[in-house]
């Protein structure tokens, strides 16, 4: 058994504390002395040319302190875009301005046209509707074949076309690919849709705005997952303010899910406005307002195909996609359908030959970026449909045709860029088989039929690229950031710990499973280490949390800095012990000599360390503080499979999901608790994708899904208990933690496990029906069931 | 503008509100009550329940005036003065029932009123009752698992745990 607080224990999360208790600090919970409140004016039409604004009225109305509009914003940069891609022609992407207010035109639902600064949000939005706003609207663009073809309507004036980039991904084997595909045996081709989804954290996003006029610096409190980034972002690009006078600040974040990654013109607002207005600015999205303006995810359309030779070996796959961009380039939008989703796409087989089409589109919709798995579940959805349509056509069984194909030697280099360090997909099959009791199907599925319902089951596999990501590798990629992270380990002088990470978090725990590994370095109990995150001013530097990064990458970072820590230690341990500092050990709080019974605590040597009375001067500074940044040397490649047995009401095409199995190796875990907790969230994100959720528009642009009215959120009565196994476990062999990541995993690995269930379901009745397109609702089965 | 009062946690609160003044704002920007949280506008997601008379209710879809005479709790009265977590607050932590903890108090405020009601609810009918609280972070799972072992059952047989023993 690990100890309490230490690596591996279920140590119980010390933040709980404060959330339990109220007493949590969100954005929204902040307040300034004399603040104002800033409400925006959305763009109600898709598309459309402003004539002319007319605020006379408004700015004379109760309470207004200032109504900025586009003109105000004029010289100020564009909310910029952190990554560009090169095109299969050599040719770099084309990217449309992004201005903070909407400059002569609006480009979606929600783009925002003016914001009334007031002293009070009722006084704001009274003097809004107040505002005089002459729009011609001009068609607009939702369809993404559509916008490709000529003669469409333009979303940006300035640029050639709607294509934002056309990549090929290995270029070089795409004359290679077809050959195979002409050799093969057999071919599965499959058209689907990855639906467009809305993260929805449940804390919708905050901004306030200070500035002090006496020092010059800015503050900007934010709902991120990452604020130095959005310090690198909104001071670099957009406001032009040096990192030094500019503070970003994100405390308690109420969920992120990928939409608080993104740096947003309303904090670049705040931030400018509390300087034009020598005020404090608060802006608290409604609901409604997120829904069309936090960045949307998904949104793929693609034709996959796959070629297996006689013996049912994959020998080449090909994938065509549209990739929707939205309106706008959202920070890390070009490259979630790009090199987070085709170099993924060998998944956990060894097909040798993979060629990957991505078209990304602009379309007068709201911008399209990384929501929970990022391109990831994507690439799974479509190879874990393939192949379990290739195992219908074949008459064979899908897992016996995944595991035929499973890649089994490691270190393996995919087609794809990509060199897997470690996996056992094989045992994760096998733990599956076990955990999600595949035996016991039949008889369930007996039951269920004598209730008059149908049963299903499905399985997939996936594998995802995690811990994001050696700075080098992505800077070829067309990343315009590094993607290292840093700590700051602060010891005090009566020995106990600060940690600054850049790491963050909003729902993950770091507050506790990160004191569990220095604990276990140090030899000292966990309530001695204090997690500090989320403050510029406080962690050195940090890229934040997202793509299952923080303990593979900020970890690291944090086991680094601890090293250096425990390095200084020994010295000044043995100084205080005459010994030879090659013999000094650490053990449980204690240094001492080995052969000997000289020893000495870990406080007496902080306490030297501030106190250097007894201390080698000569040789060393005071004090005990270490900083160290980790650059990952590859990315981390979790792996497992899933199965879902689910029921179908022939009546209604109602699914009910009945049971959810996970197996998954995520390399060392350090908090099992929260590794369960981060899987069953997952599950519950990626079934709700598969059943419930879907971002529509009609053919005007208008947002149909606006609130949790229209938008199908899973809610506790919609999913059943998880079973969740992640006992195989194949450490990562370049990070000192052995750890891949677990955030995004249940939300990659499920929706396939349910579609191929929902299948297998319908099929068992007798129909002939091989796809559905998610969600999957009751009206879309009962139309397949019905031919309708 | 018209005057309220109302207890808030055993405490008499008095302020001046609008007549369009919800409850949950006057929780939170008058009596700095911040633990309430506001999650839509549409009172779907439930971050804000709060009890009003003992009653499980949505704070957003009630007028502070409305409120007018009436004994409120939040979530900020729910452990001891010491601190010390009450028996479903403790369930919640004990089984990990909260992630980013922007709908945990609405969560624990439901779970109580629904204990009061139903001491020994089943898994059914938890999930039944928590149809108007949305979590996006837990799937559920320890959310329904901390209500059960906060009426005092065993979690340890929850099926889909043992098989993955």
């Amino acid at each position: 058994m690990p100890k309490d607080g230490g690596i591996g224990a279920s140590t119980k999360r010390r933040e709980d504390v404060r959330f339990l208790s109220g007493t949590g600090n969100y954005t929204d919970d902040i307040n300034l002395h004399n603040q104002t409140y800033v409400h925006f004016l959305r763009s109600d039409v898709a598309h459309g040319r402003i004539k002319s604004i007319d605020t006379t009225v408004a700015s004379a109305m109760p309470g207004v302190v200032r109504i900025f509009t586009g003109a105000d914003f004029e010289g100020v940069g564009s909310v910029p875009c952190g990554w560009e891609i090169t095109d299969r022609f050599g040719e770099k992407m084309q990217e449309p301005a992004h201005p903070v207010l909407a400059q002569g035109k609006v480009h979606h639902v929600g783009d925002q046209i003016c914001a009334v600064v007031a002293e009070t949000l009722e006084q704001a939005r009274d003097a809004a509707e107040a505002i005089e706003v002459d729009i011609e609207e001009l068609p607009a663009v939702v369809d993404m074949k559509k916008a490709l073809e000529e003669g469409s309507p333009k979303v940006h004036d300035d640029l050639t076309s709607n294509l934002c980039f056309d990549w090929g991904f290995v270029e070089e084997n795409k004359a290679a690919v077809e050959e195979a595909f002409q050799n093969a045996a057999h071919v599965t081709t499959l058209e689907l849709v990855n639906n467009r989804l809305i993260a929805n954290p449940m804390e919708p996003r905050v901004a306030v705005g200070d500035f002090n006029r006496g020092t010059g610096d800015h503050t900007l409190y934010t709902t991120s997952q990452n604020p130095h980034v959005i310090r690198l972002l909104m001071g670099a690009f957009v406001l032009g303010i040096p990192e030094h006078k500019l503070r970003v600040v994100a405390p308690d974040v109420g969920g992120g899910f990928g939409t608080k990654i993104f740096h947003y013109a309303e904090e670049a607002f705040c931030t400018f406005a509390a300087k034009a207005i020598n005020r404090p600015v608060k802006w608290t999205s409604t609901r409604s307002e997120a829904f069309m303006s936090d960045a949307h995810g998904r949104d793929h359309v693609s034709t996959i195909q796959l070629a297996l030779d006689a013996d049912n070996n994959f020998t080449a796959l090909r994938t065509d996609t549209y990739a929707n961009m939205g309106a706008y380039l959202s920070t890390f939008a070009p490259s979630v359908p790009t090199w987070l989703h085709g170099t993924l796409m060998a998944g956990n087989y060894k097909t040798p030959l993979v060629y990957v089409n991505v078209k990304a589109v602009f379309t007068n919709t709201v911008p399209v970026d990384a929501y929970r798995g990022a391109g990831r579940p994507e690439a799974t959805y479509q190879l874990e449909r393939v192949v379990d349509k290739a195992a219908l056509e074949l008459g064979v069984d899908p897992v016996a045709l995944r595991r035929q194909n499973f890649i089994t030697e490691f270190p393996y280099q995919t087609p794809v860029a990509v060199e897997y360090d470690t996996g056992d997909y094989n045992a994760t099959m096998d733990k599956l088989t076990q955990v999600a009791d595949f035996a016991g199907f039949a008889a369930r599925r007996a039951e269920s039929e004598a209730k008059g319902k149908l049963r299903g089951f499905g399985v997939n596999c996936y594998i995802e690229a995690c811990g994001i990501a050696p700075s080098n590798l992505v800077g070829q990629l067309g990343a315009r950031a590094g993607l290292y992270e840093s700590a700051t380990v602060r010891v005090n002088a009566t020995g106990g710990l600060t940690v600054m990470t850049g790491s963050h978090s909003h729902g993950q725990g770091h507050e506790t499973a990160f004191p569990q590994v220095i604990a276990d370095m140090i030899g000292i109990d966990a309530s001695m280490i204090e997690i500090e995150h989320g403050d510029t001013d406080k962690a050195p530097m940090g890229m934040g949390t997202y793509g299952s990064r923080s303990l593979a990458v900020g970890g690291s970072a944090m086991v680094r800095a601890t090293e250096k820590i425990i390095n200084k230690a020994k010295k000044i341990a043995a100084h205080l012990m005459e010994a030879s500092e090659g013999d000094v050990e650490l053990k449980d709080g204690q240094f001492s000599v080995a052969g000997t019974d000289k020893s000495v605590a870990w406080g007496d040597v902080t306490l030297a360390a501030y106190v250097p009375h007894n201390y080698p001067l000569e040789d060393i500074e005071p004090g005990l503080e270490e900083t160290a940044f980790y650059d990952p040397a590859n990315f981390t490649y979790p792996s497992g499979a899933y199965c879902c047995e689910v029921e179908v009401d022939p009546e209604t095409g109602k699914v009910t999901v009945e049971r959810f199995a996970a197996a998954d190796d995520f390399g060392n875990v350090v908090n099992p608790m929260i590794v369960s907790g981060q899987v069953h969230g997952g599950i519950a994100q990626g079934i709700g994708q598969a059943l419930l959720e879907g971002a529509a528009y009609d053919e005007n642009g208008q947002l149909l899904t606006g609130s949790y009215m229209d938008y199908a959120m899973p809610r506790a009565s919609d999913l059943p208990f998880y079973t969740v196994d992640h006992s195989c476990q194949t450490p990562c062999t370049h990070n000192p933690l052995g750890v891949k990541g677990c955030g995004e995993a249940g939300a990659i690995g499920s929706p396939p496990a349910v579609v191929n269930a929902v299948i297998d379901a319908l099929r068992s009745a007798g129909q002939d029906i091989t796809h559905i397109d998610m969600p999957l609702s009751p009206a879309r089965v009962w139309a397949a069931m019905n031919n309708a | 503008m018209s005057q309220v009062t109302m207890t808030v946690n055993g405490k008499t609160a008095t302020g001046d509100v609008e007549g369009r003044t919800l409850l949950v704002h006057f929780l939170r920007d008058e009596l700095q009550l911040t633990g309430t949280h506001v999650g839509c506008d549409t009172s779907q997601c439930g971050a804000c329940v709060v009890h009003v008379d003992g009653k499980a209710v949505k704070s957003c879809t009630m007028l502070a005036a409305e409120a007018d005479g009436a004994s409120v709790e939040t979530i900020e009265a729910q452990a001891a003065d010491d601190g010390t977590l009450n028996v479903v607050q403790q369930a919640f932590q004990d089984h990990h029932g909260l992630q980013c903890g922007f709908c945990t108090p609405g969560m624990v405020m439901s779970a109580t009123a629904l204990l009061k009601e139903n001491p020994k609810p089943t898994e059914a009918e938890i999930r039944h009752y928590l149809e108007g609280n949305i979590c996006r972070c837990t799937g559920y799972h320890n959310i329904v698992k901390s209500i059960m072992a906060a009426s005092g059952q065993d979690v340890d047989s929850i099926a889909a745990e043992v098989a993955a023993q």
